[in-house]
């Protein structure tokens, strides 16, 4: 296995030879990569491309006929407009709250589910349960089922202990988007950083342990540490879903209220308005947001793979 | 790691370890019930739509909630359009359509894209790998309007094959990561062993390393299944009446029609239990899959 990894970088002259038996043989081996390679860069690259050239246009799907190159005049237009700016701090405020919120219940569930009780698979399979609903049927059962002020579970719950009644969606939208969205996503945290406990030395535990550390010391010195790790790992893929996240706002609320995150801006800006150019920069703006994150989450992955490669 | 402790203490003859026992194990019983409240807690809502599903409309939407009122089959009636309506049918059929056929366009794409990503490597196979996951991290809204433009073009609107291309470019990254970490745990001598007795790659793919790393394979293709199952904005975009999949039928169920609680239950859990099958079924691989192989 070592072996084979450092081949290719430890014997540089070799792909070089212009013999055509060993540029034969070097297709022969990119040969099964290729057509993923190529179906990927046709469907996912070719299409933002386009996007990008939509952006510096000034296009209405409705007037065809008045489509002409306006520069950065959209990007402009994006940048300025209130509904758009809001939608932009809308995305951050939703995404920054369900991934720290749901990291936050991941981490306890996780070091609850760590420890050896009764039913522990149980226990797990129920805690998985939320992630594994449709996110469309989700966020439904949460509009419909649990917020409904007359008949919601919600309210029907407090009718007992004779507490308020108060409108879930309308009082606090934007929170009751995230509430649906950190019950699903909890489950996910839970289970990448299960893994990352399970993962510990435990040995390491033991002895410090023996030293008489505290269950508190061990935490804080031991467990997060080697968390840290998991933790930006869930952090930054959580990021990366949440940021994109249509269903839920558009189920719960229809982007209303003040919920309309980009995602659903673009969809409405051009599902609705047919405006193809101020789309298009909107999306082109969001592929910036998301690179940004995608940058940082990428070196965390690699650091993660670099190891297990060095390790097998 | 805590139940290692305590297995180890009571070994001890010491009295004072004795001692330090018993608070230790009353903390870990609560512990462990603090874990079964809270399971059950986030459990709660899918029990409670459940039940709701079996109800009556009328007991579906009482306030205070009528826990114990009588079962019936009226809302699966209702949601499968028995007494009228539009039967759900083939939006399902469209749905399994395009996650199946999908799921087997991406195993077809990224079983041998991952075969010279981990055991006969190309040359820059990290970059190649990273390549394919820096495509996940681009937002699907980003590509949106050019693909239907395009689909509009070709006449491919409404078109269930236009979805199972592009749930097979949204899952294909994963699938390469998690399919490359599984190969990557295939023997290398058993491998070279096939090909010293002459076998070509195909035969070797399918007859050697297929076979060796078959539960990897499963797990990627339920992973698959499931992130295709529950697309909502494609679909919502590029389908009309024809090709309409079940999260688009979902959608039709956002604004209130009345009494409808048991209805929209009965329906959200239908339309979730392929997910809830295909989840459990790939528990154990959900991890690495999720994480995109980075986590073991």
């Amino acid at each position: 296995m070592t072996a084979t990894t450092a081949a290719p970088v430890a014997a540089p002259p070799e792909p070089h030879v212009k013999q055509p038996s060993a540029r034969l043989r070097a297709w022969a081996t990119r040969a099964p990569l290729l057509p993923a390679l190529i179906f990927m860069i046709a469907v996912t690259q070719l299409p933002f491309v386009a996007t990008l050239v939509i952006s510096f246009f000034d296009w209405n799907a409705l007037y065809p006929k008045a489509r002409k190159f306006t520069g950065v005049d959209n990007y402009q237009q994006v940048l300025t407009d209130a509904d758009l700016r809001h939608s932009v701090w809308t995305t951050i405020l939703l995404t920054v709250a369900v991934v720290l919120v749901s990291l936050v219940l991941g981490l306890a569930l996780a070091l609850l589910l760590d420890r050896r009780f009764p039913g522990r698979g149980a226990v797990r399979t129920l805690l998985i349960a939320p992630f594994l609903v449709v996110p469309v049927a989700a966020a439904l059962l949460w509009k419909h089922v649990l917020y409904n002020p007359e008949y919601g579970l919600f309210n029907g719950l407090l009718h007992y202990v004779g507490g308020p009644q108060p409108e879930w969606i309308s009082d606090t939208p934007l929170l009751a988007v995230e509430a649906s969205l950190v019950w699903q996503w909890t489950p996910f945290m839970m289970l990448i950083l299960l893994a990352g406990l399970q993962s510990r030395d435990h040995q390491q535990i033991e002895a410090a342990r023996v030293d008489g550390a505290s269950d508190w010391q061990i935490f804080v010195h031991l467990t997060l540490p080697h968390l840290r790790r998991y933790l930006e790992l869930g952090a930054l893929l959580g990021s990366i879903y949440i940021v994109q996240n249509f269903d839920a706002v558009f189920t719960i609320t229809s982007g209303g209220l003040g919920t309309a995150n980009l995602p659903y801006t673009v969809y409405q800006s051009f599902y609705q308005a047919h405006e193809n150019g101020l789309a298009s920069a909107a999306g082109v703006l969001v592929v910036i947001g998301s690179l940004i994150i995608a940058t940082f989450a990428l070196r965390v992955v690699s650091s993660l793979f670099r190891e297990e490669v060095s390790r097998a | 790691m805590s139940a290692t402790a305590s297995r180890v203490r009571p070994s001890r003859p010491t009295g004072e370890a004795g001692a330090a026992k018993r608070p230790g194990r009353t903390r870990g019983a609560g512990l462990g019930l603090l874990a079964w409240v809270l399971g059950v807690l986030f459990f709660l809502p899918i029990a409670w739509m459940a039940l709701t599903s079996f109800h009556s409309e009328a007991d579906a939407a009482t306030n205070p909630p009528s826990f114990a009122a009588a079962l019936t089959l009226d809302g699966y009636r209702d949601f499968f359009g028995v007494g009228g309506g539009a039967s759900p049918w083939p939006a399902l059929i469209n749905s399994a359509v395009a996650s199946i056929a999908s799921t087997l366009l991406v195993l077809v794409l990224s079983f041998p894209a991952a075969y010279a990503l981990s055991i006969n490597r190309v040359r820059k196979w990290t970059d190649v790998l990273f390549f394919f996951l820096s495509t996940k991290m681009l937002p699907a809204v980003a590509g949106l309007l050019p693909i239907y433009l395009f689909a509009k073009n070709v006449g491919m609107l409404d078109n269930i094959w236009l979805l199972v291309i592009l749930y097979t470019s949204m899952n294909l990254p994963i699938a390469v990561w998690m399919m490359q970490s599984f190969l990557a745990e295939v023997p290398v001598a058993v491998i070279e062993a096939a090909r010293v007795d002459g076998a070509r790659l195909p035969t070797v793919l399918a007859r050697v390393v297929a076979p060796i790393a078959l539960p990897g394979i499963a797990a990627t293709a339920l992973i698959c299944f499931i992130f295709s199952w529950n697309e909502l904005l494609f679909a919502r975009v590029l389908t009309g009446v024809a090709a309409e999949t079940a999260p688009v039928f979902l959608t039709g169920f956002i604004t209130s029609q009345g009494l409808f609680l048991a209805k929209v239950c009965a329906a959200s859990l239908v339309i979730s239990l392929p997910v809830l099958a295909a989840g459990f079924a790939a528990q154990d691989k959900l991890v690495q899959g999720l994480s995109l192989g980075a986590v073991k």
